[in-house]
């Protein structure tokens, strides 16, 4: 595996390189309006690309074909964005033949348009129409905090909750947290119990990300003309702190995520809580199978009591690649499979993707109880915390570096080798220099 | 083989002096520790893979890593290859296609042209070899981009051939090819076959390449192994799971285990099973390199 990581390292370094020769001086974050005519329907039938990962999406597009004899959808998969499929794209995309349609998470939408590889879906009435539907704050991912461009269709969310055991809280006499400062007093307790209150990952970037866009932080804002990277505004460090003292104190786990020791703390019950997203159900039930009808689901811990304010890990996107040929075919499919009930059902049953549009909560299937979590409704949890994501939250162009950085950072920090605010600081540091070095404006 | 054969036939005393230095028992002790831990570093995890590939998934999570629990094998194997239509065995036979065609055709090439560069003077020749060789020094990951770029000019990506044919280039097969060449295919022997009348590619194929057998099949399996492993390749090449070589495709499952955690499963099992061919493989061919065949032809 460590092999395969490394060739997939040199890989991105490589194509990065290749990404910048091919757009040099290219890297402009002004697309200006949308060219409606762009987006008509063409002549005769019509067969579309689609590249994605997701589980079933087989059988959802073969839905779509069925009904939709003249604009076919081919579907390609791989792994999942991170593991390779992003790679992919951009070298599809600097051979120019990229697929129509792919599947891009949120927080990589920006590095696609900065190099140029997205069409502006705004030139399309029927997109433009479609905000309403949605979430506003899934929106927002997609326009990317510009007024007049839409990179993508929402298809999915990853609003964030507090999974917790809820037989344990009830043995200890320890009540639920519902803000960060109980957590913390929770946390003593259940360390004199004898377990972890939670497990702080390094790797999971995109979950201390959540935890400072709940608290109204902002990390990348993007005026139109240049870039403002701010790892070390107040609420990150805020978050830091906190975060720190409960490191300090040896209140929470520090196994590394997803791995097999990770799944046993919390199968065994010696971790407590996860603060997570709504897909993170799926990740307990499967990794701790002998916890089944203990955890429940609660509102996330606010920062300040009587606050309700959710942050949100993970959700991506259906966006198309420039160069198609058919843009207003690519958008009707786009907009069908993450609109549309028949869809958005097929895909939560095969892959539980939490829909991005507000009917799609409403789902006969997220209105059910969940036998792993004792029967509770927990769908009802999520809605609600969907509803209060800060909608203006941006995702940076280099992401996948930021990510890199700060994960190193708090690797160091867990094994008592420098602080989360010290990583902060350096990812600050070298996010400016990456966004430099890619002929990104920067506003310092 | 011969040092064994030699004891056998000495007397006891007639060998002592040619067995050199003494080992002391620390040492010896020392030898056998080092490698006894080498054994075990190389066949833990295969012994997990097999393990894990015998339990279920609960199972898997909850009891000891390294022994037993329920028998599940046979059904973990039999839901592995009915997943997805039977992608897994598709992707078996792909890996079989890209590493059985491209390392025999990637042994002939070499083999060709190793045995040019050692029995045949032309001009530019050691030129020709040292640009061969610098190909060994550049890593396949970072060829894979350039060799997409070109691929997309022509429309091969995603088909068969774009990862066949970048497979059957291999400069260290060259490499040895020639210096084996050079060591065991006598010049008297082409002479001979010269003289009776064999052209130069008869003689190449019905004389010489029986000769050279030991390394052709040594470059055989180092670039079935190679193919096998291959990643990166595929990773920038394909799209379509149709044409994914298993190493690929268990990747790509590895990365949804979070969105399905039945691949779990899957992945352990697939994995074990995707190392049998390559066992195969190595079995079947060492005898082939045990000993130079030529050895006293011309004496």
């Amino acid at each position: 595996m460590q092999h395969t990581k490394r060739a997939v390292v040199t890989g991105v370094a490589l194509l990065s390189a290749l990404a910048l020769a091919g757009c040099a001086g290219g890297g402009g974050s002004t697309d200006g309006g949308a060219d409606a005519a762009a987006c008509a329907p063409s002549d005769g039938d019509v067969t579309l690309e689609f590249t994605s990962w997701i589980p079933g999406i087989e059988d959802v597009v073969a839905m779509w074909n069925e009904e939709n004899p003249d604009i076919q959808v081919e579907v390609q998969t791989g792994p999942n964005g991170n593991g390779g499929t992003y790679k992919s794209f951009f070298s599809q995309l600097e051979a120019g033949n990229a697929p129509d349609l792919g599947q891009i998470e949120y927080d990589a939408l920006s590095s696609f348009r900065v190099q140029d590889g997205l069409e502006n879906l705004a030139a399309c009435e029927d997109v433009v129409a479609a905000e309403d539907e949605f979430i506003p704050w899934t929106w927002g991912q997609v326009t990317l905090g510009t007024e007049d461009g839409v990179y993508g269709v929402p298809q999915d969310s990853g609003p964030m909750a507090l999974f917790y055991r809820s037989d344990l809280f009830e043995q200890n006499g320890i009540d639920v947290p519902t803000t960060w400062e109980e957590y913390k007093a929770a946390a003593v307790k259940v360390r004199e119990a004898g377990g972890y209150i939670t497990n702080f990952s390094t790797a999971d970037i995109n979950q201390f990300a959540g935890f400072v866009w709940q608290g109204n932080g902002d990390w990348f804002t993007n005026d139109g003309d240049e870039w403002t990277v701010d790892l070390t505004g107040e609420q990150s460090t805020t978050v830091a702190e906190y975060w720190q003292e409960l490191l300090d104190e040896d209140l929470v786990a520090t196994y590394p995520a997803w791995t097999e020791e990770w799944n046993n703390a919390y199968n065994s019950g010696e971790v407590w809580t996860w603060n997570s997203a709504v897909w993170g159900a799926n990740s307990i039930s499967s990794g701790a199978p002998d916890t089944a009808g203990n955890w429940s689901v609660a509102p996330s811990p606010q920062w300040a009591a009587g606050d309700a304010s959710s942050g949100n890990w993970g959700g991506s996107s259906i966006a198309v690649f420039k160069g198609t040929e058919h843009l207003y075919e690519a958008t009707k499919f786009a907009l069908w499979l993450n609109t549309s009930d028949e869809a958005l059902t097929a895909l939560n049953e095969s892959a539980n993707i939490y829909p991005a549009t507000t009917a799609g909560l409403d789902l006969p299937s997220l209105q059910e109880g969940v036998e792993f979590y004792g029967g509770q409704k927990i769908y009802d949890v999520f809605a609600e915390a969907a509803g209060q994501v800060n909608p203006d939250f941006v995702w940076g162009p280099t992401m996948t570096q930021t990510y890199a950085d700060v994960s190193d950072g708090f690797q160091k920090a867990v094994t008592g080798q420098g602080t989360l605010i010290e990583a902060l600081e350096a990812a600050q540091e070298s996010t400016i220099a990456t966004l430099k070095a890619q002929s990104i404006p920067v506003a310092e | 083989m011969s040092l064994l054969t030699r004891t056998d036939g000495a007397l006891a005393d007639d060998l002592k002096p040619s067995r050199g230095p003494r080992e002391s028992i620390l040492s010896r002790g020392a030898a056998l520790v080092v490698m006894g831990v080498f054994t075990l570093y190389f066949l833990v995890p295969i012994w997990w893979l097999f393990i894990a590939s015998t339990k279920d998934r609960g199972d898997l999570l909850t009891t000891n890593a390294l022994w037993f629990s329920d028998w599940n094998f046979f059904a973990n194997v039999g839901d592995l290859f009915a997943y997805n239509d039977g992608i897994y065995l598709r992707w078996l036979v792909n890996s079989l296609g890209y590493a059985g065609i491209g390392a025999l055709l990637a042994t002939v090439v070499a083999g060709m042209c190793g045995y040019a560069l050692a029995k045949y003077r032309f001009r530019g020749r050691e030129v020709f070899f040292n640009v061969v060789l610098g190909g060994v020094l550049v890593p396949a990951t970072a060829l894979a981009l350039p060799l997409f770029l070109l691929f997309s000019q022509v429309n091969l990506t995603n088909t068969f051939w774009a990862v066949l044919l970048p497979s059957i280039v291999s400069p260290f097969g060259v490499y040895l090819s020639r210096i084996y060449a050079t060591a065991s295919v006598p010049d008297e022997l082409i002479e001979a076959g010269r003289i009776d009348g064999a052209g130069e590619v008869r003689t190449f194929f019905t004389i010489s390449m029986r000769l050279m057998t030991p390394a052709l099949v040594t470059v055989f399996l180092f670039q079935f192994v190679s193919i096998w492993n291959n990643f990166f390749l595929p990773l920038i090449m394909l799209r379509s799971q149709e044409l994914f070589p298993v190493t690929f495709g268990l990747y790509s499952w590895n990365t949804q285990l979070n969105q399905i955690p039945e691949l779990r499963t899957y992945v352990l099992v697939g994995s074990f099973l995707s190392i049998v061919p390559l066992i195969v493989a190595f079995l079947l061919l060492q005898r082939f390199w045990r000993n130079g065949l030529g050895t006293g032809s011309v004496k």
